[in-house]
């Protein structure tokens, strides 16, 4: 397939990484955001790649990992009601919440359904207009634009029967959060290419400046991760701390402005909590005032118990790469794909489960 | 959750007030909505999140990226 098959070149891989062998001169830590890439480093190996000295840790760009554990509860509870047609995507169904988790709440009779698309909840919607339909609308600002059309379009329609359960995250805060740590290792950055397809780059100029590290946003396949590597290396090794772009076949400068556009139109910058980092100020979006009717938040007042995280887990440190996986005691014995204890053991990007299925066990 | 697919148009239309496509993933063809990238033409190659295409792949930039990577590999064997 075009676009990607010249991305899996492994003779390229293996030259530029020579190249970053050859300019190397001292260790450095480099995070890349997005768990996407997490994945991509432990499937081709490139982690096993390179030269010594040089580590990857990897960031909180994991929605599933990140959306706090109140909101998965409410999930829980809003999914339980009668009436009710829960859709999300798949990868929510086996977050642990305070109390099992949307799977088991199906197990016992619930209507939860999973969906590819914001706009499959918005049909289900049309097609069953005596329920309740509500769609769990998670995501970075590469699921913004989708969130924010389904529900534009839902309006249009006319659907009083369609809402969203919104947990929504953005990446420069959560950047400003790990730079701004006391305990921070991070010395250059991959942005996460997908983000940026949606939001440009314009936003990390300044945080560049500011923390004085390199950002480069960086795609997805194992040539444009050994690219994003490299440039990175290549600003450290020089002292330089700009805003560059390695993914240039797919994110311009300005981003997607008409994708922008929806999400200004229709969401508003919010406090926001990440499971295992705590609140990260606006860091989040939600609804604006003038679409509060499609907040299934306010629409379906629950019950909550009081959230209770499993005492072993300790992916808040995972996510903001101060442990690795195989550091935590948990992990492949207690903790596993089929019984994880948290997020970033379910998710398909969660690096728990990136260490786990690729046997990173040290 | 990030993931994105590159995928070529096949067909443009409207469906319910909503710009979609017909997209090709090198064998297998699936709809995504269109709605942020009016400019796309049949033919295009985008690149598709969750049912929506958040951009089109810029040929020329792709060219570039893979000269310049395969000068560094030269450059490395030398």
């Amino acid at each position: 397939m075009k676009f990607i098959n010249e991305y899996r070149d492994a003779h390229l891989v293996l030259a530029v990484m020579d190249e970053i062998a050859r300019i190397i001169s001292q260790p450095w830590v480099v995070m890349e955001i997005c768990g996407g890439q997490t994945h991509s480093i432990m499937k081709y190996g490139l982690d096993q790649l390179l030269p010594k000295g040089l580590e990857l840790v990897h960031g909180p760009g994991c929605p599933v990992c990140v959306t706090s554990l109140e909101m998965i509860d409410k999930a829980l509870a809003i999914a339980a009601q009668p009436g009710i047609i829960f859709t999300s995507y798949g990868d929510m169904l086996r977050v642990p919440g305070s109390d099992g988790d949307l799977f088991s709440v199906r197990a016992s009779g619930a209507d939860i359904r999973v969906v590819y698309s914001s706009l499959d909840a918005v049909k289900i919607a049309q097609e069953n207009p005596d329920k309740q339909v509500v769609f769990f609308a998670i995501g970075f600002e590469t699921t913004a634009p989708a969130n924010a059309m389904s529900v534009i379009h839902a309006q249009k329609l006319g659907l009083n029967n369609f809402s969203q359960l919104i947990s929504q995250v953005r990446v420069p805060p959560a950047i400003h959060a790990i730079l701004g740590s006391p305990n921070n290792r991070v010395q250059g950055f991959m942005a996460a290419g997908h983000v940026c397809t949606v939001m440009g780059y314009w936003e990390y100029g300044p945080i560049a400046q500011k923390y004085k590290v390199p950002i480069v946003v960086t795609g997805f396949e194992p040539l444009d991760i050994t690219q994003g590597i490299l440039y990175v290396v290549r600003q450290l090794e020089k002292g330089t701390y700009e805003a560059e772009n390695a993914y240039a076949r797919v994110v311009s400068y300005e981003g997607n402005q008409a994708a922008q556009r929806i999400i200004n139109q229709i969401f508003e910058d919010c406090d926001q909590k990440w499971r295992g980092i705590g609140n990260i100020p606006l860091s989040g979006w939600k609804l604006k005032h003038e679409f509060r009717d499609f907040d299934a938040a306010e629409r379906f007042q629950v019950q909550m118990i009081k959230p209770s995280e499993s005492p072993l887990c300790i992916a808040g440190q995972i996510l903001q790469g101060l442990n690795k996986p195989f550091e935590c005691p948990a992990f492949a014995n207690q903790c596993t794909p089929e019984h994880p204890l948290g997020a970033t053991m379910v998710s398909s990007e969660g690096a728990c489960a990136a260490y786990y299925r690729y046997g990173r066990s040290q | 959750m990030c993931l994105a697919v590159p995928g070529k148009i096949l067909d443009i239309y409207e469906t319910n007030g909503l710009l979609m496509g017909k997209i090709d993933f090198g064998g297998v063809t699936c709809e995504a909505c269109l709605t942020f990238v009016p400019e796309a033409k049949v033919g295009d190659y985008t690149i598709i999140h969750v049912g929506f295409a958040l951009n089109l792949i810029d040929e020329k930039e792709a060219l570039e990226t893979l000269a310049l990577l395969d000068e560094i590999s030269k450059q490395d064997t030398e």
